[in-house]
């Protein structure tokens, strides 16, 4: 106990670099993906059959497959087929793993905006049809609202799991805290072989997630005005 | 002149004749009632009226304008249309009320983004929604909703759900008001309460088109009754003519199962 205590200010400020950086793969994956998987769910939807075909294969093969496998063969591909590593340096590596989630999670959003999308009543499109508006119109003023309603909750439990599934870039290197928690029973700041920092890691993706669910929880409630 | 004539009009879903060769008029202050059983294809003919579905052929016409007419290729503009449906309401079976809007935003949202195209909009901003608002209000007080205004469709019983989607209607001022099987979606008591304020539109001489399976309301209430089975009119005629002195077999064996039920 002594020992842990004399290694807790070094463990920690290593931890909380790290978890800067899963933080940052945190927002940007959502921020790129958000609108991405609105573009695929449109693709999806598409009466071009083509493209309707291609963009449902691609989210089977990206839903299909671990994000791990995923991670990995954004990171090594260029390098090992076109002999040219494209990803270098640490920065390099964040991206590709920024790539890889963004790509991944924009799939399973897309078929969540699908459903938000596809659920809402042709009733509601057709009583502002017959109002005289216009279908930018009803889209803003009539759908969209019930959309996002009905995205909410399933849209609330993939940004939880993307939380813990920032962990996977720690399989390529990207210094993120399982990475730095890690790095400790390795051997790293004249510290080796302790394991604990790696299980003290779980306190920050609980408290994160915690954050997330009560603001999540905040806005569902916000929009329980309707029905 | 008649407000609405109707002439030649049919539709083809596939291979199904879903209308056939409909045609009929209506003077203003009118109050049609079209009966007959599920599939005969009332509710694709309100539908046509408004502009959701295209017939394959026949004109329609309202005050003498010709509003649509299969034979002449159409640019089919959203906004023409839109200009066009206008002249029609619609209350639908299952109210289609807009859920994040309370009654009164129900009531006046078409009219206020409809508002934001005139000229002098920016200018007389705030009027122009006093306006509507007072209107809005007036025509829910009308409806009987003066107390409800400001609660959201999932607050208000399927009647009063249903007496909102009338104002909301009413609310444009189209020149023929339709119904698509109004009350279909409600219990008896629920029905009563929308019939009353329907009732109260007639004595108004609002022109109404009124899909029902209501047989009493449509002998009391319409100045026209017109029977169709298999997207046919198979008999029109004043409630009188069409209740009581029933010429086709088949009017009789439709009716015969509301009398005796």
């Amino acid at each position: 106990m002594e020992l842990i205590m004399e290694q807790m200010p070094i463990v920690i400020r290593s931890l909380n670099s790290g978890f800067l950086q899963t933080l940052k793969l945190f927002f940007v994956t959502l921020v790129g993906s958000v609108p991405l998987g609105l573009v695929i769910a449109f693709g999806s939807m598409s009466r071009f059959k083509p493209l309707n075909c291609l963009t449902r294969i691609f989210v089977w093969i990206i839903r299909g497959t671990p994000l791990m496998i995923q991670l990995m063969i954004v990171f090594y591909f260029p390098g090992l087929v076109f002999h040219n590593q494209i990803w270098r340096g640490m920065d390099g590596r964040f991206t590709a793993a920024a790539v890889a989630f963004i790509i991944n999670y924009a799939c399973y959003f897309s078929v969540i905006y699908r459903g938000g999308i596809q659920g809402v009543p042709v009733g509601q499109e057709e009583a502002g049809l017959v109002l005289g508006m216009t279908k930018r119109q009803i889209f803003f003023k009539v759908k969209l609202l019930q959309m996002i309603k009905r995205i909410v909750p399933p849209m609330s439990n993939e940004i939880i799991t993307l939380v813990k599934d920032t962990s996977l870039a720690t399989t390529i290197a990207v210094q993120e805290i399982i990475w730095a928690g890690e790095s400790f029973a390795k051997g790293s700041q004249g510290i080796s072989g302790a394991i604990w920092p790696l299980f003290f890691t779980a306190v920050y993706y609980l408290v994160f997630s915690g954050v997330l669910t009560v603001l999540l929880g905040w806005l569902e409630r916000k929009l329980e005005y309707f029905r | 002149m008649a407000i609405l004539e109707v002439e030649h009009i049919s539709k083809n879903f596939e291979d199904t004749e879903v209308l056939k060769d409909i045609s009929f008029s209506l003077e203003k202050g009118e109050v049609l009632s079209i009966i007959g059983s599920s599939g005969s294809g009332k509710t694709t003919f309100l539908r046509c009226l408004n502009f959701l579905e295209q017939p394959d052929t026949g004109v329609i016409r309202v005050g003498g304008e010709t509003l649509f007419d299969a034979s002449v290729r159409q640019s089919q503009q959203e906004a023409e249309i839109r200009r066009k449906r206008l002249h029609f309401g619609l209350v639908f079976q299952s109210f289609n009320l807009f859920p994040q809007y309370t009654a009164l935003g129900n009531v006046m949202l078409a009219r206020e983004l409809l508002a934001k195209e005139q000229p002098d909009y920016k200018a007389r901003k705030k009027e122009i929604y006093q306006e509507i608002e007072e209107e809005a209000k007036a025509l829910l007080r009308q409806m009987g909703l003066g107390e409800r205004m400001e609660n959201y469709p999932h607050q208000l019983s399927g009647g009063q759900c249903q007496r909102v989607a009338i104002a909301r209607a009413l609310a444009l001022k189209p020149d023929i008001l339709c119904f698509d099987e109004p009350t279909s979606a409600l219990d008896p008591e629920l029905t009563g309460e929308v019939l009353k304020v329907i009732k109260e539109l007639a004595d108004k001489k609002t022109t109404m088109i009124i899909v029902t399976h209501e047989m009493a309301f449509a002998h009391d209430v319409a100045s026209k009754v017109i029977f169709m089975d298999e997207g046919m009119i198979l008999e029109q005629g004043t409630p009188q003519e069409v209740f009581e002195h029933t010429q086709q077999e088949r009017t009789k064996q439709f009716l015969s199962r509301y009398t005796n039920g």
